[in-house]
């Protein structure tokens, strides 16, 4: 039993979803190699090889392979997918666009965003935004699967001593072409990576009042989300949207501030590791999930917040 | 051109699913039932690039139950042309109803098929994918502007971190993310003229597609309960018990 990761990197940097994914791996028990598809990505193997528990890492490099498109990468996944009994990507954005591509050409099912392994075929993975823990067996010849980052803490990126294997590329599908890329200009965390995440809701009141969060956010060195209610007000974009129709987040810290913890919201944020409230209204639902509440006006319990920092 | 919009049948966004007590599913008897909110989005881009007059016919498909009748006429009251079901009692899995849709791309020849990234019930986001990869199209996921010029379509795709654009020669798939459009509201006049339009039911047998489950669910359960948590009197002990109970800060 052999089992491929599939690196998420940016042709210079090895990210760390990886290494959480080949957390995952070694639960599943077999020897772990790890495809690095890229251009200019040897320094990325480098990194890969010294992941501890790695066994073996391959490399993929041309120029077509340089922006992470679906259909070359899943073409050099496909070249050495029969060598395999599992792969493995990171569910990011990445990992969630190329894995069913893979499964599909191998005419077998994937399994989403798992949070855990029970045996080498059955993994337990959330369904309906989290509010239910499906465990499910696959009977499939190669599994192919992604991993919940935040369900496995990462292996050390130290300590591996594995073999690189350079792997002939695979032709450029010319199917697709990269553009451009326009990165988030802002020095704030990413929100579904952040350790803290600091939230606002409608208690709000408006886009302007939304602004008190930053100073909050910028002490904590968070990410900003929102609920659904204060995107679809307009008090905030709506790639803030933590929720069930948004992103699933699940921070070390969660501050929700002004929210009152519809369903819709709780199922993107209820796996943070402390959750903490602050809302006027005692009776609202967000009290029911949170580590700690207090009920008070977030417009003099935030800048107060700030202070005490 | 023709667009193909597959639509899914899912328990409603606001309702909150129980797990049966003999851990064999959750509870959908008797709860509301909606299109799947990121469909809603991929219907509205298609309605968008016929109004613009790039796109000449839209046509919506469900795959499932009978009910799945209701999503489409719902489909075709937001303003598909017409609609086919392929009528099945097999809980479907994405992997089937990517062949499915591959069946009807076949039959049907559209240029551009949109989905939504995921349905909020299996949380899969993996049919779009599934697709191109079966069809040998190319794919953009995530997406949240389309730009359809020529034999080309440009799409910004949602990636972690930011945006990024990408060229797709056609015929493409789509899948949409929410910050794609706003989807429109459905309007009693339309509801009416909706019940007009054709509805062709198909069966997986006809298409000669074995849907068969592939995973089999062993159990569901409810995740696991948060502790009770305490409520604080002001914000110095909160800061408090972040930094020396919680040592998150």
């Amino acid at each position: 039993m052999t089992i491929l990761v599939i690196a998420e990197h940016d042709n210079s940097h090895l990210k760390v979803a990886t290494r959480n994914t080949v957390a995952a791996a070694a639960k599943m028990g077999g020897d772990v190699h790890v495809l690095v598809a890229g251009s200019g990505a040897q320094v990325v193997a480098d990194q890969a090889s010294k992941v501890a528990g790695v066994a073996k890492v391959l490399l993929a490099d041309a120029p077509h392979l340089a922006e992470g498109l679906a259909e070359n990468v899943a073409a050099q996944v496909l070249a050495v997918a029969q060598n395999y009994s599992h792969i493995l990507f990171p569910a990011t954005a990445s990992g969630k666009n190329v894995a069913p591509r893979v499964a599909a050409r191998l005419d077998v099912a994937q399994v989403s965003d798992i949070i855990a392994v029970d045996s080498p075929d059955t993994f337990q993975h959330p369904i309906y935004a989290g509010n239910a823990i499906a465990t499910v067996q696959s009977s499939d010849p190669i599994k192919v699967i992604t991993v919940r980052t935040t369900g496995f803490d990462a292996v050390s990126e130290q300590g591996g001593q594995a073999v690189i294997e350079t792997l002939a590329a695979e032709a450029d599908s010319g199917l697709s072409s990269f553009v451009g890329r326009e990165v988030a200009q802002n020095d704030r965390p990413e929100l579904t990576a952040a350790k803290i995440v600091v939230s606002g809701g409608r208690g709000m009141g408006s886009a302007e009042n939304f602004k008190i969060l930053d100073p909050l956010a910028d002490k904590l060195g968070a990410a900003l989300g929102a609920s659904r209610a204060a995107v679809d007000a307009g008090y905030a974009p709506n790639d803030w949207q933590v929720g069930q129709t948004g992103k699933i987040v699940a921070p070390q810290l969660y501050v929700a501030i002004g929210i009152s913890g519809a369903i819709q919201h709780l199922a993107g944020m209820k796996d943070s590791k402390v959750i903490v409230a602050i809302n006027k209204d005692a009776e609202a639902p967000i009290f029911g999930v949170a580590d700690y509440g207090l009920v008070a006006d977030l417009f003099q319990a935030v800048p107060e917040l700030v202070k005490a920092l | 051109m023709k667009v193909l919009v597959p639509v899914k049948r899912v328990v409603d966004f606001n309702v909150k699913v129980r797990v049966k007590s003999d851990q064999s599913g959750v509870d959908i008897a008797n709860v509301k039932m909606s299109m799947n909110p990121f469909d809603e989005i991929a219907l509205e881009e298609a309605m968008r690039l016929k109004e613009k007059g790039l796109v000449a016919e839209v046509v919506a498909v469900s795959c499932g139950v009978a009910q799945c009748q209701e999503t489409l006429r719902t489909a075709m009251a937001i303003g598909a042309d017409r609609a086919v079901l392929v009528q099945t009692d097999v809980a479907l899995q994405p992997l089937a109803v990517a062949k499915l849709l591959r069946a009807l791309v076949d039959k049907e020849q559209p240029q551009l098929v949109i989905l939504g990234k995921q349905a909020i019930d299996d949380d899969a986001n993996q049919t779009g994918q599934m697709l191109a990869a079966l069809l040998s199209w190319p794919q953009a996921t995530f997406a949240s502007k389309v730009e359809l010029a020529g034999d080309t379509v440009a799409v910004t795709r949602e990636v972690d971190g930011g945006l990024e654009t990408l060229s797709l020669k056609l015929p493409a798939i789509i899948t949409t993310d929410l910050r794609l459009n706003e989807p429109r509201y459905v309007t009693l006049p339309n509801i009416m003229k909706a019940k007009k339009k054709t509805l062709d039911t198909i069966t997986p047998e006809a298409l000669g597609v074995d849907v068969t489950p592939r995973l089999k669910t062993l159990k569901v359960s409810e995740p696991p309960a948060r502790s009770a948590g305490v409520t604080v009197p002001d914000v110095a002990a909160l800061v408090e018990k972040l930094k020396n109970e919680a040592k998150v800060i």
